[in-house]
């Protein structure tokens, strides 16, 4: 069904996101990965509004912000692994719950877990766990995935908690554990476990020596880190 | 679909709320308005939105819906056969949704307030950001009578309510929206013409003393 094109970056959960959907609906595509800090020519022409990644690229015609994307993807290819329920509330519902976690408030938390040192780092790690609380007891509750029985369009959403031990280790501060997040815990053991997720999740020792290196700069020029 | 149980909860000046009155008005969605009283929510309020306890809730068939994009969608997808808001084409559909996330960001974020609520080189560069942003509405408008084409879509839905409050801007910011983009201004007034519209948007003057009230409530000069 034409030329399908994705323009991301190799640990952004955004673009993943995009990856995960075309693949979950077994859509052939050519992946682009950008290097963010030195943005290609064809990115700056297919995203001259934002100038991110990811942007689809569908038989020349360009499409950005991944929300945006996944609802195209969804229209596009109906018949292959649906990714959003037919009844419009339960859509309502999860375009409700989409937009809340993209939002800038709800997303800092977890950045700042990442960045941040001292007592800023200690806020950030209470409102994080308060964030997953929400999301273990009042969105996914008893479900397999947030999707139901199937993965759907808020478990993409959610798929960056499934590579999100990898910060966890690098910052030496565990938030999502099992014991304290059991539902949330096997979800990420199931989505993991997904052929189509397993084969496209950023590479563990890459995110590990990147992340690291990302968590010194950030400890080197924080006021707070007592010099050694 | 006669007996179908409506309810909007809202305030008055609230642009998200204007989103939703315009698309049950032009649905010809017969509802319940319940005005809310931000300083003292009411229990209905923070029963049917207890994670952000904001408004406009939308309660159909005593089912809560939050968040004006998605209300916008849903009650497109409730009432598709009156007035469709999104285009049916998959990808004019993404060129819709693509502008109203960049109008919720731009226009409706929390950047913009600052042509209100600051003053010197703050103000000065909100402002210059705030019209870059309105420019390039006005580049994706384009020669159409509408962004949805020859009728109200949902990029147009989900921007004209910014239109009452443009004055404010202008009183607040010293400058004049209509002399930097004039296209613009022209769409909002054809917008409206619209019964759905214009009974929808309260009056720019009672917008500017809200802006006021505001200004004195939070200090600011």
């Amino acid at each position: 069904m034409g030329e399908v094109k994705v323009l991301g970056s190799w640990s952004s959960p955004y673009g993943l996101r995009v990856q995960w959907a075309l693949g979950l609906k077994s859509v052939e595509y050519e992946y682009i990965d950008e290097d963010l800090l030195n943005k290609s020519q064809m990115l700056l022409k297919y995203n001259p509004v934002h100038k991110k990644i990811p942007v689809l690229v569908h038989n020349g015609k360009p499409i950005a912000e991944s929300a945006v994307i996944l609802e195209y993807i969804e229209e596009t290819w109906p018949q292959q692994h649906p990714l959003l329920p037919k009844d419009p509330y339960e859509r309502a519902m999860v375009r409700f719950w989409i937009n809340f976690l993209d939002n800038k408030d709800k997303v800092a938390p977890f950045m700042t877990f990442f960045t941040g040192v001292g007592e800023e780092h200690k806020k950030a790690v209470n409102e994080a766990k308060e964030l997953l609380k929400l999301y273990e007891e009042q969105v996914l509750g008893e479900k397999k995935y947030f999707g139901g029985e199937e993965i759907g369009m808020l478990d993409l959403a959610m798929g960056w908690m499934a590579y999100f031990g990898v910060i966890e280790e690098i910052v030496d501060v565990k938030i999502l554990d099992a014991e304290t997040f059991p539902r949330l815990h096997a979800w990420i053991q199931n989505f993991r476990a997904h052929p189509v997720i397993k084969n496209n999740l950023p590479d563990h020792d890459r995110l590990l020596q990147n992340y690291t290196e990302k968590r010194q700069r950030f400890l080197a020029y924080s006021p707070h880190t007592e010099n050694a | 679909m006669a007996d179908e149980d409506v309810v909007l909860l809202d305030f008055w000046p609230s642009p998200f709320g204007m989103r939703v009155r315009i698309a049950l008005a032009e649905k010809e969605i017969k509802y319940e308005y319940k005005e809310e009283d931000l300083r003292n929510k009411s229990d209905l309020l923070l029963k049917m939105n207890p994670i952000h306890k904001k408004i406009p809730v939308l309660i159909h068939n005593g089912k809560p819906v939050c968040e004006s994009l998605v209300q916008v969608q849903y009650i497109d997808e409730i009432w598709p056969h009156k007035s469709p808001l999104l285009p049916t084409d998959p990808y004019q559909r993404a060129i819709a949704r693509f502008w109203g996330d960049f109008v919720d960001k731009k226009i409706y974020g929390l950047e913009s307030r600052k042509v209100w609520s600051t003053k010197g080189e703050e103000q000065e560069a909100a402002k210059k950001e705030f019209i870059e942003c309105l420019k390039l509405l006005e580049g994706e408008l384009g020669n159409k009578a509408y962004f949805g084409g020859e009728n109200l879509g949902y990029v147009d839905v989900v921007l004209v309510p910014f239109y009452s409050w443009f004055y404010a801007y202008e009183k607040c910011g010293n400058f004049s929206i209509e002399t930097e983009c004039p296209k613009l201004i022209a769409w909002a007034k054809r917008c409206m013409e619209k019964d759905s519209v214009s009974k929808s948007l309260p009056d720019q003057d009672k917008i500017y003393d809200y802006v006021l009230h505001l200004k004195k409530v939070f200090g600011i000069e």
